[in-house]
């Protein structure tokens, strides 16, 4: 882990994005947020309506950009789109026009665009084959249920082999036995591929059993990222026994206590003037009874992340 | 009743059609009084006068008149005198080659209005201008400007089926869905191939749409057309058999011109729904 801490494959550097509002001035959604994440790392982010989640990812995806602040990946600075960041929607954006073979081809030449008609077959039928829809690769995207076209979305991004994922409450759309299944195929591939994830979420659950740390943000506007909770229950979780580990209240109601009451209050805190480094994100790991909160400052500099070291382990 | 929907509507159709032929066969019998009058006055008066036959000519004249059409509709005893087949073939090639000008011109312009804010705004004075003209307005222009009757009424097609066209692309280019604009910028899909395999296809539907609007007017735009500028062409045709009291040919003519209208739209429906995709 500690070698993990010093990489900064994603590094969200103080970002801002402000709307204009109705009657002159501007609204700010969000201010000034700090926060990167390593290589192979799943990133969940929690929030209310209207924190801002979205447009920090469409910030990282390249499709909206801050007002202030800039986002490094791998070293560069995004400055649009960009084919190694591949996208989840939320409501899986299929195009109806096309099978779904024909959906994940269009992702697949877009990205190896010289490669042979055969070659390009090839390696949307593996991923078709990964995420279970072998023998649907004909169908049209009305012909699927919902969790079938979230499928073929998840299938499409996985083609063309991205360093990271980006997804937008990508099973929310679901009912609730396709989203445990699907749950299950991602964390599967996921931990497979090492990929590098971060997903909106609404659900505390599905942020536990899939993401390393998860993010907390506090309502908008003026939103922040307030806290980052690691995950601390073992990396081999199963769906079916999670929820028995003896550290999952713990962190299941820290997450909701934080959502019920304190991701109201931390906004007027900081107004207040409570000391809040925004470079330095509290970073806690519940459960075993103490929940500890660290954050030592290092030169900011050097080093705007996590202090991972510090992070006291129970 | 256990008849399917279909097969009841069929029985209805014949029935009301066979109801309507009977209805025109006996008003078109003719029993009206016969004047008593001198032979050679008698000879300038039409039968009605003279015999008290009907003037309009009943069903089964009509049906003879087709018959004859049918079995020789590209006769050519000169300018005056041609099958019903060449006036059609004549009207459907301007309209063919108006409606491909259209075509040409209104789904690129369409495509430039619909992607580009500025472009749509900058036009759009024009178009709602230029839009509710009547297009016969445009034929005396037309005729000094081209010269050419058989030019002006193709340049009247042209004008006519451009607009719907035009704003129907606009708006299907426009209203593409952000979604799918999105997956192609995250796929790093340039400009052209994003035109062509995003934007063609989530706009054709209501780029087809617009296209059948525009060839139904066109249809209808083309009869009142030549029946201006005269020589060749169904609209020719209709008014010179107007011109030779030939009530049979004027209604063989309209008969005619609606099967052809309805052809050219159920070809265009045919291809919307060709390209239209279930969401």
């Amino acid at each position: 882990m500690s070698d993990k801490a010093t990489d900064k494959f994603i590094s969200i550097e103080g970002i801002t994005k402000r709307f204009p509002a109705p009657g002159g001035g501007a609204t700010t959604v969000f201010e000034d947020l700090w926060l990167s994440m390593p290589r192979g790392d799943f990133t969940c982010i929690i929030g209310h309506s209207g924190c801002g989640k979205t447009t920090v990812l469409n910030i990282l995806a390249g499709l909206d950009t801050p007002s202030e602040g800039a986002v490094i990946v791998d070293g560069q600075a995004i400055e649009g789109p960009s084919i190694d960041r591949a996208v989840i929607f939320q409501s899986h954006a299929l195009l109806p026009w096309r099978t779904v073979m024909g959906n994940v081809i269009y992702a697949v030449s877009s990205k190896w665009r010289y490669w042979t008609k055969t070659e390009q077959q090839r390696q949307a039928q593996k991923f078709i084959d990964l995420v279970g829809l072998t023998g649907s690769e004909h169908k049209r995207p009305a012909e699927l249920s919902g969790g079938m076209k979230q499928r073929v979305g998840i299938a499409r991004a996985l083609s063309i082999e991205p360093k990271i994922m980006l997804m937008d409450e990508p099973f929310s759309a679901l009912d609730a036995l396709t989203r445990g299944t699907l749950q299950d195929e991602v964390r599967r591939i996921c931990m497979e591929t090492g990929q590098t994830v971060f997903m909106i979420t609404h659900d505390v659950d599905e942020a536990i059993y899939l993401a390393d740390r998860i993010v907390m943000m506090s309502n908008g506007p003026d939103a922040v990222f307030a806290e980052i909770v690691e995950n601390p229950l073992p990396k081999d979780r199963k769906r079916t026994d999670f929820h028995k580990h003896p550290l999952y209240y713990g962190v299941r109601n820290h997450i909701i206590d934080f959502l019920v009451t304190r991701s109201k209050t931390i906004r007027d805190e900081v107004k207040a003037g409570v000391p809040f480094d925004r470079r330095h994100v509290p970073v806690v790991r519940p459960g075993a009874g103490v929940a500890a909160v660290a954050s030592t400052p290092s030169s900011p500099a050097a080093m705007p992340g996590l202090a991972r070291a510090s992070v006291v382990n129970g | 009743m256990n008849l399917s929907i279909g097969l009841r509507a069929a029985v209805l159709t014949v029935a009301i059609f066979i109801a309507f032929m009977l209805t025109w066969h006996i008003a078109t019998q003719g029993s009206g009084p016969v004047a008593q009058m001198d032979p050679e006055y008698a000879k300038l008066l039409g039968k009605t006068a003279t015999q008290g036959t009907s003037a309009m000519p009943g069903p089964l004249d009509v049906a003879a008149k087709l018959w004859e059409h049918a079995r020789q509709p590209f006769y050519d005893r000169g300018p005056n005198d041609k099958g019903v087949g060449i006036q059609l073939a004549y009207s459907i090639a301007r309209v063919g080659v108006g409606y491909l000008l259209a075509v040409a011109f209104a789904i690129p312009i369409g495509f430039l209005i619909g992607m580009s804010p500025l472009m749509s705004r900058a036009l759009d004075p024009f178009i709602q201008v230029l839009k509710p003209i009547s297009p016969l307005a445009w034929m005396p222009l037309a005729l000094y400007t081209i010269k050419d009757s058989h030019l002006s009424s193709i340049f009247v097609i042209f004008i006519c089926s451009v607009w719907p066209m035009l704003i129907n692309t606009a708006f299907g280019v426009a209203a593409v869905r952000k979604e799918w604009l999105n997956v192609a910028r995250t796929l790093e899909v340039g400009t052209i191939r994003r035109a062509f395999t995003i934007i063609l296809p989530a706009a054709a539907p209501t780029i087809l749409t617009g296209m059948r609007i525009s060839i139904g007017i066109a249809w209808l735009v083309i009869v009142a057309a030549e029946m201006l500028v005269g020589g060749t062409g169904i609209g020719y045709f209709v008014w010179n058999e107007w011109n030779n009291l030939s009530i049979t040919n004027v209604i063989t003519a309209i008969l005619l011109i609606g099967l052809v209208g309805m052809i050219l739209d159920q070809i265009l429906a045919r291809l919307t729904r060709f390209v239209t995709f279930p969401e």
